[in-house]
């Protein structure tokens, strides 16, 4: 299982409490997640990546095993932990705004 | 016995007001999507329980929500705004090419006669309809493709399609505006489109008189008299009285004839209300004294209403999508402002009373009249 943990405003969104879970098989890739948590909850659909660009909204980072992944690769391999489940993918919500 | 639904959109989230025919006790309900930006909601004139919701942010885009219950419970629908084709370039601020991008919706346009019909005007500037409750979009992309489209450009606000009328005498012909684009009727439903910014003068502008490039900030019209609009453009209050094809200026004896907000009675086609704001650069009224001006002779002369409103020491903007008005048999007519408040008047504009004082800034005001 996949966990992900969301910012606030998706959980309400989406109607879930603390992480979400995502039964994929491998290889994990946060565009396979991604692509899994908009088929699982249709109303996140373009609220973590733009519809028109396929990129990742620019006030949105992920996070994984304390490293930021934004920047890399959708299609690279996320790892092992995060593949079983040790570890969660986080979706962070920059500090910002009034 | 009648009762009143005033929907408020805000920077933080969505509230609803309700009131009997009387509208004395007001009960506030919310907020509905909680700290997130809405620029607009609005219920359909069909089925008065559909409500339509604009809800946004900087973090997580735009969604569209819907409720069948008349906003005690919403679900959201589609959200995918894409434009029609390659979407090309409108000038950017300092006049260079920049592409087309969707960022939010900032007013959503029930149909007069289909729940499951609804218009969206966007930023940047296109127009858009779902005839499946807004579950899926289209662009009419006959706007931005009639040839100006090339040469508009955003106002300070962004480059809105903020405004969108549609005439109840005639099923193809609707109006929408843009800032900073100007005005521009479809006659065909949304097929073809011309600009109608004839008597307008931008002093701001190379060409003072061009077809396209006025900062029109909203336009309203009569429902019983759909060929008469009034427009509130950045400066000027103006007037055409044959749908459009030209304008001539009522701003009279009006104290700053910049605002925003503009609506009509819902029994007078010719008395109007306008905010006067000090101007372009300072987005409060005048002396700190919050005053709707009303005019019962379809502009040029005009009356400050002043009964209830803060006199002193108020510094608050009134939005474009902030004033609204009942159809009651005494029309009530409503504003929101920038510090949270909002206005009612069961007298027409006589008197005036905040029915709410505290919300976050009001961004739109849409008003039902319920039987």
């Amino acid at each position: 299982m996949i966990r992900v943990v969301l910012p606030q405003h998706l959980r309400t969104l989406a109607g879930v409490g603390g992480e979400i879970t995502l039964g994929l098989a491998a290889p994990i890739t946060i565009r396979r997640v991604l692509d899994a948590i908009e088929a699982n909850y249709p109303m996140l659909s373009g609220t973590i990546r733009d519809y028109a660009t396929g990129r990742r909204r620019p006030f949105l980072r992920f996070f994984v095993c304390e490293e930021d992944w934004s920047h890399e690769s959708l299609d690279t391999e996320l790892p092992a932990q995060v593949a079983d489940g040790r570890e969660p993918l986080l979706i962070i919500g920059a500090i910002a705004g009034g | 016995m009648s009762s009143v639904r005033v929907l408020v959109g805000t920077k933080k989230g969505a509230f609803i007001l309700t009131a009997d025919g009387k509208r004395k006790d007001w009960k506030v309900s919310g907020p509905f999507f909680s700290g997130w930006e809405i620029y607009h909601l609005k219920g359909s004139p069909v089925d008065s329980n559909r409500l339509y919701a604009s809800q946004s942010n900087s973090w997580f885009g735009q969604l569209i929500q819907r409720s069948e219950d008349g906003g005690a419970s919403w679900a959201p629908v589609g959200n995918k705004f894409a434009y029609d084709g390659v979407p090309g370039t409108h000038q950017w601020y300092d006049g260079t090419p920049h592409p087309w991008e969707f960022k939010r919706v900032w007013h959503l346009e029930p149909s007069l006669t289909d729940a499951d019909t609804v218009y969206a005007g966007i930023e940047d500037a296109a127009l858009f309809k779902s005839t499946d409750g807004g579950a899926n979009w289209h662009e009419l992309s006959g706007l931005r493709g009639h040839g100006s489209g090339p040469h508009w450009q955003p106002g300070a606000g962004g480059m809105c399609l903020h405004t969108i009328i549609l005439d109840p005498a005639n099923a193809g012909r609707m109006y929408i505006a843009i800032s900073a684009a100007g005005t521009f009727r479809t006659d065909d439903g949304g097929a073809t489109w011309k600009p109608i910014n004839k008597g307008l003068v931008s002093g701001s502008m190379p060409n003072p008189t061009a077809e396209v490039g006025h900062c029109v900030h909203h336009v309203t019209m009569h429902r019983t008299r759909p060929d008469v609009l009034f427009m509130q453009k950045h400066w000027d209050v103006m007037r055409s009285n044959d749908a459009g094809e030209n304008w001539h200026e009522v701003s009279g004896n009006l104290p700053t004839d910049f605002g925003f907000a503009i609506d009509v009675h819902a029994h007078e086609p010719e008395t109007l209300y306008v905010v006067p704001i000090k101007s372009d650069s300072e987005h409060f009224p005048l002396e700190g004294k919050l005053q709707v001006w009303r005019s019962r002779t379809g502009g040029n002369e005009w009356e400050p209403l002043t009964t209830g409103l803060p006199q002193q020491d108020c510094y608050v903007n009134v939005l474009r999508d902030a004033m609204s008005v009942d159809t009651l048999d005494e029309c009530g007519i409503y504003f929101g402002t920038s510090g949270g408040q909002v206005y009612a008047s069961s007298d027409a504009g006589d008197t005036w009373t905040p029915i709410v004082r505290d919300l976050p800034a009001v961004m739109s005001v849409e008003v039902q009249t319920l039987a």
